[in-house]
């Protein structure tokens, strides 16, 4: 087939990066070499929109021992001990097909963090659907829970929290977001950066079929009326291949014959043989015909860029291809030397003892496209005025009974308990806390971990959502005693040939990058998902922030279940009643404008340190933060956990009480102590100016609001826990 | 005392099981599947996870490896042989227990905690254990109990049921049982009761940090009624 410009358009590539391609190889690509290109220009693959803007994010830290660039990012936890993190987006397979998309997803993470010798100890994930009235947000929803267990729970990994959200924005368009952590001695981690002239070239793990052929191509694209047709684009996962690779690959990982190591995830064999060739600035020669295919007659193109799943390459030192296939042999997993390393500095593929694509490395990667799109600054929207006949009426208990129902806000646990959250003996906290916490093997110390995304807040307005979501996992970390370390994020946002959209993305970055250089809390992994769109309709922007912390004796863990009848319950942090885009808003006042919640970074950090020393001065019972729903919501949900019940008494002379209960100001949390603790814990409040509130009282069964409101424990849990099963089961 | 830990293509309750063996006093070796001899061992393990990636029929082809032959002869020579979830599932497959496990009733893998009722104490896994009831830990898809009207004559007949699915007080009612099995039955023993197989996780019931405690409380009882 002769390559020409309707091809290539028909690849993905705009006209002008086909030009640029004939320009660079001073001649026309062949159909492979055309989809070598498409592969690697792609935007799931170059980052040729966000590149510009991710290079502002601070990446670098005290305990970073590697940034983003590499499968994953690497932080270090002490003793030599380090933690390998990244979250992953498998948004548009997951919509297509929903258990392979999500299986595949997590296969893909697990797949990224072992790559670099670490075992996966934890599994997250960020999920997002439609209304739930939506025709097809029921089946996506199982699809996509069941995915994400048969993977998780057939490789042997906890899954330890997560987030779900249903928005109309996400109709078309839903969110399947995994992260993975791992762990690692910190002087046994691998890269994936080739070094030495004629190191075998080695491809394991599964066979190579058509399966997900243009995938990444696929994530690169809006989506039409026409979306069902690309089901073959989508992976199958096989987990227990990976399980097999998993082991077969520390295995060989705990001697010394490995140079570089890269999984084969978008783009397949494509990307991972262009990538180690370009960090090590050499060439890679591969002949086609020794790759295993598990179909026949498979072309050279179909070959490159297949996307089946499972499958590693590796760079090996010389003579050690003996020992490697082995332990290979032992896990049952193909094993084959397909090519070496060379000084060209070329990728050079033989098949049929033909040449069929040479291409200068540096053409792919450093010449990638670059965009710097066009975008749109988003105004801060005005202040809504809410009137004080619309809520003198409401009573607080069905309110919040309303909150608790809402599907944003329901118990989750019909999604959790499909997900193996107790295997590999270390979970310490499960799901439905403030976040998952995993001891690490054999030691004192725990690696909590948490999932956020507020996409209301970021669609309101961008910069202070973006603020706000490295904000909240900053609190969902240390409410669990945690200190923060680093995040990963998944930056997912409609498309960025759309000015608006693409001001959501550079803003809500811009966001990020402020919070987290204020907080310490750098970012070492990430991904862009771009394109979550059909036609013209983009989803809310919805970045999700994986936070990892350390807790360094887990004995001092806190969880948010009230502990004990008598103690004194107090808010942390100021409460100015901020109503604006609150869930109090959306659903009971029907409003939907206005700005988010103010995020101030200075009371951020300095309250969430001033909690952190009350924890190392175990003054605290229990925490948790304040977010959706407001206080009332967050007191609830503690009643709910601890089966106990709280007698509040609003301070007297705040704001009106509905204010004061739904609002959700930022930078507070909820904390219980012990009535004898109140004189130390407010003095340490105190001096370090943090503003705090006594709340009221834990007591046996029921919530009691200024003495004459009341409703059980019971009805709360009820309410709290009833939404998502019955959805499921009708 | 001396155990054996198998670790089939798949299985990944394997570390955590050799963790609480060890943790209560036992030697263990992990022995792989393709051997053909069992170390000398007081006690053989079949850990959870999903061998051969549960494809054909979970616990089917793990039943058919090399080392199976002789955990088989081990077992029928009196030898104490313990599958917990897919090592039940491995257990139904070579016969050694009767019965079948079937895909939950619900369709839906479950990981929570349960309580069971102990049925049987004239064994030596739950020997002068003082509870009645024990709260474990199951994780599984596959977990609903299944056999003919006969075989569960003969079972109840030889008293082989060895726990049942219950509430805190040991109340064996249907609301209480997770994934729809025949009787509430979680666990089961051969004829003889040296064999046990069973769907709950005891392996992750072994500090107050985790789910709780009572997975120590039978791992201390196993081995001082081994000794």
């Amino acid at each position: 087939m002769i390559v020409n410009e309707q091809i290539a358009v028909d690849h993905g590539l705009k006209k002008d990066e086909y030009a640029k391609i004939c320009e660079l190889l001073k001649r026309t690509p062949n159909i492979t070499e055309l989809g070598i290109f498409s592969a690697m220009w792609n935007e799931h693959c170059s980052y040729k929109s966000s590149r510009l803007h991710l290079k502002k994010l601070p990446t670098k830290g005290k305990k970073v021992i590697q940034g983003p660039g590499e499968n994953a990012g690497v932080i270090d936890i002490d003793d030599n001990d380090a933690i390998v993190f990244k979250i992953e987006s498998h948004n548009h397979p997951s919509f297509i097909e929903p258990y392979q998309g999500a299986a595949t997803g997590v296969g893909g993470i697990m797949r990224d963090v072992f790559t670099m010798g670490a075992r996966p100890i934890a599994n997250l994930n960020s999920i997002h659907f439609g209304s739930p009235q939506h025709k097809k947000t029921k089946n996506l929803l199982r699809g996509v829970v069941h995915g994400i267990g048969g993977y998780g729970n057939c490789m042997g990994v906890p899954t330890i929290a997560g987030q779900t959200s249903f928005d109309s924005s996400y109709n078309g368009n839903i969110l399947v977001n995994a992260m993975t952590l791992g762990l690692v001695k910190k002087d046994k981690i691998f890269y994936s950066k080739a070094a030495g002239l004629n190191k075998p070239v080695i491809y394991v793990g599964s066979k190579t079929g058509r399966d997900g052929i243009h995938g990444a191509s696929m994530a690169s694209a809006s989506f039409d009326e026409k979306i069902e047709e690309k089901k073959p684009t989508v992976q199958v996962g096989d987990p227990f291949t990976e399980k097999l690779l998993l082991e077969a690959c520390l295995e060989l990982m705990a001697g010394d014959s490995i140079i570089a190591i890269q999984d084969m995830g978008a783009a397949g064999l494509t990307s991972s043989s262009i990538e180690m060739a370009s960090k090590g600035n050499l060439g890679i020669e591969i002949n086609l015909n020794k790759v295993p295919c598990r179909e026949t007659k498979m072309t050279p193109y179909e070959i490159m860029l297949s996307e089946s799943q499972e499958r590693m390459l590796i760079v090996l030192e010389n003579g050690k291809e003996d020992h490697a296939k082995k332990i290979f042999d032992k896990w049952n997993l193909d094993f084959a030397v397909i090519g070496k390393t060379t000084k060209s500095k070329k990728i050079e593929l033989y098949f049929d003892e033909e040449r069929v694509a040479d291409i200068p490395v540096n053409t792919l990667v450093e010449n990638s496209p670059m965009y710097n799109r066009k975008w749109k600054k988003a105004k801060l929207p005005k202040k809504n005025k809410i009137k004080k006949e619309d809520i003198k009426h409401l009573k607080i208990i069905d309110t919040l009974k309303k909150i608790l129902t809402n599907p944003n806000v329901c118990s989750k646990e019909w999604i959790w308990q499909q997900y193996d959250h107790t295997v590999m003996g270390d979970t310490i906290q499960k799901p439905g806390g403030d976040a998952g916490v995993v001891r690490v093997h054999g030691t004192d110390k725990a690696v909590a971990a948490s999932i956020d995304s507020s996409a209301v807040y970021c669609w309101a307005h961008p910069l202070t959502g973006g603020k706000q979501v490295v904000c909240e996992s900053f609190r969902n970390l240390i409410s669990v005693g945690a200190k923060p370390i680093a995040i990963t994020n998944c930056l997912n946002f409609g498309s960025p040939e759309n000015e608006e959209n693409m001001g959501e993305f550079v803003e809500c970055v811009e966001g990020i990058g402020e919070a987290s250089d204020y907080l310490k809390f750098p970012v070492v992994s990430g991904n862009v998902s771009f394109y979550n769109q059909t036609k013209d309709q983009g989803i809310k922007p919805t970045p999700a922030i994986g936070g990892v912390g350390l807790i360094k004796d887990y004995k001092n863990m806190i969880t948010m279940d009230f502990k004990k009848v008598d103690n004194l319950v107090l808010v942390i942090g100021k409460t100015e009643g901020h109503i604006d885009q609150s869930l109090f808003a959306r659903i009971i006042l029907d409003e939907k404008n206005g700005p988010p919640p103010e995020v101030n970074l200075f009371n951020e950090k300095n309250n969430g340190e001033t909690l952190l020393k009350l924890i190392d001065n175990k003054l605290i019972q229990s925490a948790h933060d304040v977010s959706l729903g407001g206080i009332i919501t967050a007191v609830a949900k503690m009643c709910i956990k601890g089966k106990k019940g709280i007698n509040i008494k609003k301070p007297k002379y705040l704001i009106n009480e509905i204010e004061y209960l739904f609002a959700e100001d930022q930078g507070r949390y909820i904390l219980e102590i012990n009535k004898k603790d109140y004189r130390k814990v407010a003095d340490i409040l105190n001096k370090n100016a943090v503003h705090f509130d006594e709340l009221g009282t834990i007591s046996e069964n029921e919530v009691y609001i200024n003495d004459k409101t009341k409703v059980t424990i019971d009805e709360l849990s009820t309410s709290n826990k009833s939404w998502l099963t019955n959805y499921m089961s009708k | 005392m001396k155990s054996s830990v198998i670790t089939f293509p798949g299985s990944n309750c394997d570390r955590d099981m050799e963790v609480a063996l060890k943790k209560f006093g036992f030697k263990n070796k992990m022995v792989w599947h393709a051997d053909a001899e069992l170390p000398k061992s007081d006690l053989v393990v079949l850990p959870g996870g999903f061998s051969y990636g549960d494809y054909l029929r979970c616990g089917s082809m793990a039943s058919k490896s090399k080392i199976m032959n002789s955990v088989i002869n081990f077992a029928n020579s009196g030898g104490m042989v313990m599958g917990i979830c897919n090592g039940f599932q491995i257990l139904v497959e070579t016969g050694l227990v009767p019965g079948v496990l079937l895909r939950n009733k619900y369709l839906e893998f479950i990981c929570k905690n349960v309580f069971v009722k102990i049925n049987n104490k004239q064994n030596k896994y739950f020997k002068n254990v003082n509870n009645e009831v024990l709260e474990f830990h199951i994780a599984h898809n596959e977990g609903n109990y299944f056999c003919t009207k006969d075989q569960l004559k003969e079972i109840e007949d030889n008293n082989q049921i060895a726990i049942n699915y219950c509430d805190e007080n040991g109340k064996v009612e249907d609301k209480f049982n997770p994934n729809g099995s025949i009787k509430n039955i979680a666990g089961i023993f051969n004829k003889e009761k040296n064999v046990l197989g069973m769907m709950p996780h005891p392996e992750r019931m072994i500090d107050t940090s985790l789910s709780g405690e009572d997975g120590s409380l039978f791992f201390k009882n196993l081995i001082n009624n081994l000794k």
